[in-house]
Order: C-alpha cells, then sequence, then structure tokens
C-alpha cells in the first residue's frame, strides 16, 4: 500500500529555529529517511517552503481566481498533489490553471515553492 | 517532556503577537514586556512537564495578562489612585481572547507594537535598536553586540529611546484604511533598515552582525501573514531573502569584498534564493510597482543567472530606471551606470555619471565606479585619481583594501603597457 505521509507543525516557531537546531533535525529526520530508502520503501521527499510564499488558485464556479498566500479552508480537505518543475509562478499557476479547467467541481490549489527535494530515494 | 531549548524559539515567535496584545490590554509598554517576561518564566517551568500547550501564543497572553493584573492589583493596595485606564480593558474573559487572536484585531496589534518602536523622533539606529529588544527579544548584551558597542551604551541608549516612546501618545483605536497603510510603510523602512545594519557589516563582523539580517527576514515574513496581498512587502521579504543568499560569497577567507561577478554562485543560498523569486514572481501579478519590488526584480535577475555573464542587465538598467523614476536619487543613477556600463559599455556609463560628480563628492562608491570605468577605458591616470579619493572616503576597512586591489591591477596593466610601449 502506498501512503502520503503529510506533515504539519508552526511554522512560525520553525522559522525561529537557529541554524543549528534546523540542521539537527534536518540530520534526525535524514537517518530515518535513509533507513526507509535502504529497505526500498521509500519515494520522493519534500520541504515546502513558508506558506507566505504561497499562492492559491481557487475556483467556486466559473473563472478561478488567483488569491495570496496559502490555502486555508478547513471545510475542505487535502486530495492530493502534484510536483512540478516550471520557470516561474506564472507557469506554475497556468498549470493549476489546467487542470482547474479540466475538473468540473470547485476546489483550490495551493502553489508551494519547494526549498528541499529528494525526486527519487536512492535504492527504489 | 520537552528540552528547554526546543522551548525558546516557540517564546521568539509568540513574542511579536503576545507582547502586541498585552500592550493593548495594560496601554504601557514596560508593563507588557514585564508580563510577557513573566508568562515566558511560568513557561519555562510547565512546558518542559507539561509539553508546550496547543497554542502557546494564546497561553502566554493569558498568563502574561493574569499575573499583571495581580501585579497592578497589589501596586493598587499602596497606591491611593489607581489608574482607570490601565484597569477598563481587563474584563475578557479567556475565550474571548483565542476569538481576539483569530480576528483582524491582532494584525492592528502587532502593527501598532512595530510602528510604536519607528517612532519618526528616533534616530534610525535607536528605532532599529528599540524593535530589536522589544518586538524580537534580543538582549541588550545581543543587540550591543550587533552595533559593536558596549552593553551599558546600549542600555542607555535603549531605555532612552523607550523614555521618549512614553511620552509620544500613539492612538490605541483601530486605525482607519489610511493610517494602517501609512503605519505600514513606516514600519516597512525600519524592517529595511535593521536588515541593512546587519548587511553593511564589513568582512569581520559578519558573524556578530548576520543574525540582524535572519532577524529582519523573521519581521518581513510577520508582516506579510499579516498583509498578505501587498505586493511591496512581498517586494520587501523577497528582496531580504535575495540579498542575504549571497552572505557566504560576499566576502573571502580574509575578509574582503568579493564582487558579485568573482562571488562564487554555488554558495548562495538555493532555499533563500526559492523563496525570494516565488515573492517577487508573486508581487509582480499585482502590477502595482514601488521601490521594494524593483530592488527585489534587480536582485531577481542576478539570482536566477547562473554564471555571471548570463545576467540580463538591459532588463536590470530597464528596472533601475523604473526606480529612478519611483525615487529619484543620485545614488539610483549611478547604479544604473553599472548595469548600462555591462550592456552598453563603460563610456556610456561614465557620460551618465558625469553629472553627478556634485551631488555625490563625497559618497565613496562614485569614485569607486568611476575609477573602474576609467580603468576601463584605459584612462590610467585618471582612474588612479578617483580611486584615490574613493580610499578617502572609505567607510570601512573592508572597502579601502577593496580599492587598494583596485590600484595594484591598475599598476600592473600600466607597467605592461609601459613595457609594451619600451
Amino acid at each position: 500500500m502506498l501512503y502520503a505521509v503529510l506533515c504539519y507543525a508552526s511554522e512560525d516557531a520553525i522559522c525561529s529555529w537557529t541554524k543549528e537546531q534546523d540542521e539537527e533535525v534536518m540530520r534526525n529526520l535524514f537517518v530515518v529517511q535513509e533507513k526507509y530508502a535502504k529497505a526500498g520503501k521509500l519515494g520522493p521527499v519534500a520541504r515546502l517552503l513558508p506558506t507566505t510564499a504561497a499562492t492559491t488558485l481557487r475556483k467556486v464556479k466559473g473563472e478561478p481566481l488567483v488569491l495570496d498566500g496559502p490555502f486555508a479552508e478547513t471545510k475542505e480537505q487535502l486530495l492530493g498533489f502534484y510536483t512540478i518543475d516550471v520557470a516561474d509562478l506564472e507557469e506554475a499557476v497556468a498549470f493549476a490553471k489546467e487542470l482547474s479547467d479540466a475538473n468540473p467541481s470547485g476546489g483550490s490549489y495551493e502553489i508551494r515553492p519547494v526549498g528541499v527535494f529528494s525526486p527519487v530515494a536512492p535504492t527504489i | 517532556m520537552t528540552d528547554i531549548a526546543w522551548i525558546d524559539p516557540l517564546l521568539t515567535s509568540a513574542r511579536p503577537q503576545a507582547v502586541a496584545a498585552l500592550l493593548r490590554y495594560f496601554r504601557d509598554l514596560d508593563t507588557a514586556e514585564e508580563a510577557f517576561q513573566e508568562a515566558c518564566l511560568r513557561a519555562l517551568r510547565n512546558w518542559p512537564e507539561n509539553g508546550p500547550p496547543r497554542d502557546p501564543t494564546a497561553w502566554l497572553i493569558f498568563v502574561g495578562r493574569n499575573t499583571a493584573i495581580d501585579a497592578v492589583r497589589r501596586r493598587a493596595k499602596n497606591d491611593p489612585l489607581p489608574d482607570e485606564r490601565v484597569l477598563s480593558d481587563l474584563g475578557d474573559a479567556e475565550a474571548e481572547i483565542a476569538e481576539r487572536l483569530d480576528g483582524a484585531d491582532y494584525r492592528d496589534d502587532i502593527l501598532r507594537l512595530l510602528f510604536i518602536c519607528c517612532h519618526p523622533d528616533l534616530p534610525a539606529t535607536q528605532q532599529i535598536a528599540v524593535a530589536l529588544r522589544i518586538v524580537s527579544g534580543l538582549s541588550v548584551r545581543q543587540i550591543a553586540r550587533a552595533f559593536l558597542v558596549g552593553e551599558s551604551a546600549m542600555e542607555q541608549r535603549i531605555t532612552r529611546a523607550k523614555g521618549r516612546i512614553a511620552d509620544a501618545s500613539v492612538p490605541f483605536e483601530a486605525p482607519g484604511p489610511v493610517e494602517r497603510s501609512e503605519r505600514l510603510a513606516s514600519v516597512a523602512a525600519m524592517v529595511y533598515l535593521v536588515f541593512n545594519e546587519g548587511y553593511s557589516a564589513s568582512g569581520g563582523d559578519v558573524p556578530m552582525r548576520a543574525p540582524l539580517c535572519d532577524e529582519a527576514i523573521r519581521l518581513a515574513r510577520l508582516l506579510l501573514r499579516l498583509f498578505p496581498s501587498e505586493p511591496e512587502i512581498m517586494g520587501l521579504t523577497a528582496l531580504l531573502l535575495l540579498q542575504h543568499a549571497r552572505v557566504a560569497a560576499r566576502f573571502d577567507a580574509d575578509g574582503m569584498v568579493v564582487l558579485l561577478d568573482d562571488q562564487d554562485r554555488t554558495k548562495w543560498n538555493a532555499k533563500m534564493i526559492a523563496e525570494g523569486l516565488a515573492l517577487i514572481d508573486k508581487a509582480m501579478r499585482h502590477r502595482r510597482p514601488g521601490a521594494y519590488q524593483i530592488q527585489a526584480a534587480i536582485a531577481a535577475l542576478h539570482a536566477r543567472a547562473r554564471r555571471p555573464e548570463d545576467t540580463d542587465w538591459a532588463q536590470i538598467d530597464l528596472l533601475y530606471q523604473g526606480l529612478e523614476a519611483i525615487q529619484p536619487s543620485p545614488v539610483v543613477t549611478l547604479n544604473r551606470a553599472v548595469a548600462v556600463s555591462k550592456s552598453r559599455g563603460a563610456q556610456a556609463a561614465l557620460d551618465m555619471i558625469e553629472p553627478l560628480a556634485q551631488k555625490l563628492s563625497g559618497y565613496f562608491h562614485f569614485f569607486g565606479v568611476k575609477g573602474g570605468l576609467l580603468m576601463q577605458l584605459g584612462r590610467h591616470a585618471e582612474a588612479r585619481a578617483a580611486f584615490d579619493r574613493a580610499i578617502s572616503l572609505a567607510n570601512s576597512a573592508a572597502e579601502a583594501a577593496h580599492i587598494r586591489m583596485h590600484l595594484d591591477r591598475l599598476a600592473a596593466e600600466t607597467s605592461k603597457a609601459s613595457g609594451k610601449a619600451s
């Protein structure tokens, strides 16, 4: 069974970590990742940049709106995610818009830059 | 069980919002700070054992408020006339605090707190010192270190500044839209000052002053969270991130300045650049240009160039023209001339800066740039005169050393040329 494991925590507090604290956490997390990667059980890993850098494409009815900031609507649930490698935000928004056009219902696409990405774990 | 070291960032990140809310309750900066301090002490006793609360900020505001009310009551017993203004706001229940935290209220609270720190009566250095003390919670010792002054001198400076703030009354009512945007502009300028104080550090001082840049970025992100649709705040945050991303490449092992063209671009911080680029892209979609956005867009063009020769100088020239229109200044024109020298040659750039000679007659960088352009044009004697003038105007040993390097290069080229001639 394939699972996505989503990480939640207070961004304010994490942005206040010292460089050493951040590095310590990343090292500890890497040990766990390595273990699962060696067992052939780990897929792509991403650390997202702060939500202040996010843009959201939101469609209620008709043309979708492009809004500043992260998606924060507790009534809706996370259904999936994509990773794309594009030149700039313009292209990322265009991609989200195509997804939105392809999907007749409403919904939101949060566009968040990725800070750390390991596309394929070494042993997979 | 939570290690004390991990509680610290929780307290730091809660601080601006908590102190700002406590300031609204008590309408007195010292009381608000003391209340927050007391709440932090209790957190350090309580959280390691029980784990941090789900909403640390609400906890700190609630506990801080209660302890301060206790203190006010205790004082009131010896005080025949309790200050009604201080007591008037204290009826709220805990539930209401949580509700207020979600509301737009706290946005104005934090803005007010930041705005108080950049009171126009205060000189720039005091604004920065006070903001770092009150909003960021840096110790007087840390701030003194960053400013390269003694601790007691800094203590005095901050006390004096706080006295002035207390005398100047800032209204506690929610500001109107115009006032809010004026406050935001002053606060953005103050955050930029904090950054520059760290960024303008010369080689050897970088380790001590770089924390100011980190702190400014934290404050900029805080502003962005409060005003997520303000393109200039996106621009400011992007600018700080893109500039700071280069910190590891800006000085060599001897603390000498390394120019942009000569920097090892693999040392640039890719994560900060990614965040900065996302933000400036976001800002530009608004089509409401401003000075921070344009400067960030220029920094973004540098960040996007893998090699110096990939830099889009013509576009940078255009952006500087935009900046000249918004913020006319000879220094902006001087910067534009550097871009022009790359896209249209040294002579065009020199023609552009000649008219600035009088206005910038005391400006180190003017003579540095002028000397560089003259050197490219082979006018060595004039170049030497400009470099000599630059050295006499240098603000730091690193700046002077950098120009001396140019003079050495110039001397080598001159002797090579005369060797050929003979």
